[in-house]
């Protein structure tokens, strides 16, 4: 890309960059985007499938808290030069509060002096009271809603572009969210730029292929790609986060700064195309049903890629909801063996533990023992070869805390009581916050947006 | 041969489903992966880890396949025991299947 317009293309073309795949994602990445990105957006998808759930139960015990922790970290590094270069940022960081992510981020534009800046907070994603009206059927499991009874603890439903549209269109400078479909955070503002109508769905649909390459940030730019020998990717150490130019049309490249490490090609694009989906030719969106079987992916410089072909049909009408529930708590403990004969002293450890276990009367919903090194991430089906070093690995999940809290300390007492030459154990015990999910019709998930003018 | 000398591959998780791509390095290798690469062999070379049924979708302009895997991940990644609740190694061990 060269200095004047740094434009991959030419044309009128609107330029967002992807500045975080998720919560935690790396800053640095992002603030290049911010100031050498020439860009009109700047987007920050940070949400995961049970974050809201977990934020919900900070905010219950503090009310002005539920939103991104690092929300303050990355406003406060890209809000001066964003106002600076007219770049709009648009964001889930606002997670299960994103009223007081809107406060937050206003006082911290005050801090920085930046006069005039507008920031909009859309709500209306949080329907636990509307599904608990209703009774709706567990996606995952077919059961009722209500059998999860008091352990429900969050509703949030995946809405549209529409009320992010809005906010744009009444001049926010920065449109906070909880939880939206993820690639929203993408065609809202191409929606707002560009007249898009929500029902002209070819262009929904194509909408849907950027937001969704785009929205898990390096991972379109050589991030989780690199496999030495057969997929090597330069500078992963300083990846750079992608870039999507948009024609009216819908017509797209990605690509990234110069200098940065990383890699864009036709190979990137399609693992990220097909991460998360399953029908490709049925996507299922709050706006549309996303249509992927045309797209077409093509080089057309180095690490600048051309995508097309992206379709959709109209929209079922229900969102899905995402319901955060708690599950009881899981205990684990771990502890290593190296060395000859290491595999079968770490089995050794795990028989004692199982024995130990049992003979204790401990119940658990669901108990699994791995050897790391040997058997945890394929089972015994895809194995091979003699480890020098394995891990056992106890970890079971039930509904009380302290015995969840024994598993760990059976492991610890490998110590002076199992096999020999036991080491580096750890424990630890997690409440379990799960996830299942229902539909809901859209007409009971109605949004607002809240403002403030710093 | 094995997988990984014709095709890469990612995983994607959604509650307790996996996905699995696998995209063809060469267009002129896609039509035996096509041939090869059948719902069937991808379920019996991950028998123990899925315990549902095996969907394959056919992208002929990418040079792709999308495997979708039922009942893969132990419950969930929001619930699962597992080290790897998301499955996301599971795409290495998809290329190590023999042709």
């Amino acid at each position: 890309m060269n200095s004047q317009g740094m434009k991959m293309v030419s044309g009128q073309l609107i330029r967002i960059g992807s500045g975080a795949g998720y919560s935690g994602d790396r800053l640095e990445p992002a603030l290049d985007l911010a100031e050498k990105g020439d860009l009109n957006y700047l987007v920050f998808e940070c949400l995961a499938e049970r974050t809201i759930a977990l934020a919900q139960l900070q905010k219950s015990k503090d009310a002005d808290t539920g939103y991104d922790p690092l929300l303050e970290v990355r406003m406060k590094a890209v809000l001066p030069v964003c106002r600076a270069k007219n770049t709009k940022i648009i964001t889930n960081m606002g997670a299960a509060n994103p009223l007081s992510a809107m406060e937050k981020t206003a006082s911290i534009a005050r801090e920085l002096g930046l006069k005039g800046m507008k920031i909009a907070a859309v709500t209306g994603d949080d329907v636990l009271e509307a599904v608990q009206q209703g009774d709706n059927t567990l996606l995952e499991t077919g059961n009722p809603l209500k059998s999860l009874g008091e352990s429900l603890i969050s509703a949030n439903a995946y809405l549209g572009a529409k009320a992010l549209v809005e906010a744009l269109e009444n001049g926010a400078d920065v449109v906070i969210t909880g939880r939206v479909a993820d690639p929203v955070l993408f065609t809202a503002p191409l929606i707002y730029e560009y007249g898009w109508d929500l029902e002209d769905y070819k262009l929904m649909g194509q909408g849907i292929v950027i937001g969704h390459l785009m929205e898990c940030a390096a991972q379109v730019t050589g991030g989780y790609f690199a496999d030495p020998g057969y997929k090597d990717v330069p500078g992963l150490e300083d990846l750079g986060f992608p870039i999507a130019e948009v024609a009216p049309d819908g017509t797209f490249v990605i690509g990234k700064l110069e200098g940065t490490g990383g890699l864009v090609s036709a190979a990137t694009c399609k693992e990220q195309l097909l991460y998360e989906i399953h029908d490709p030719a049925a996507y299922l969106t709050p706006d549309v049903i996303a249509d992927f079987t045309e797209v077409t992916i093509e080089e057309i410089k180095k690490d600048v890629v051309r995508i097309t072909g992206g379709k959709g049909r109209p929209k079922s009408g229900k969102l899905k909801v995402s319901l955060g529930y708690s599950d009881g708590f899981i205990g684990e403990g771990q502890i290593s063996y190296g060395g000859p004969g290491a595999l079968e002293r770490a089995r050794l450890a795990q028989d004692i533990v199982k024995a130990r276990l049992k003979n204790a009367g401990a119940v658990f919903n669901e108990i699994r023992y791995d050897l790391i090194g040997a058997d945890s991430l394929y089972g015994k089906t895809i194995s091979g070869g003699n480890p020098y070093e394995v891990r056992l690995r106890v970890a079971g999940r039930c509904a009380d805390r302290l015995q969840a809290i024994r598993i760990g300390n059976e492991v610890e007492t490998l110590y002076t009581n199992g096999p020999a030459g036991g080491g580096g154990v750890s424990k630890s015990v997690q409440q379990v916050l799960a996830v299942q999910s229902v539909l809901l019709d859209e007409h009971l998930a109605p949004t607002h947006i809240n403002y403030k003018t710093v | 041969m094995k997988l990984r000398e014709l095709a890469h591959s990612r995983t994607g998780d959604k509650g307790n489903i996996v996905n699995l791509s696998l995209i063809a390095y060469q267009e002129a290798d896609f039509e035996l992966l096509l041939e090869k690469v059948t719902s069937e062999k991808v379920k019996e070379h991950f028998k123990g880890i899925v315990k549902g049924e095996v969907k394959r979708y056919i992208l002929p302009k990418l040079h792709a396949i999308n495997f979708v895997l039922y009942d893969a991940l132990g419950g969930g990644v929001t619930r699962s025991l597992a080290l790897d609740k998301h499955g996301k190694s599971l795409s290495a061990a998809f290329l190590d299947l023999e042709l």
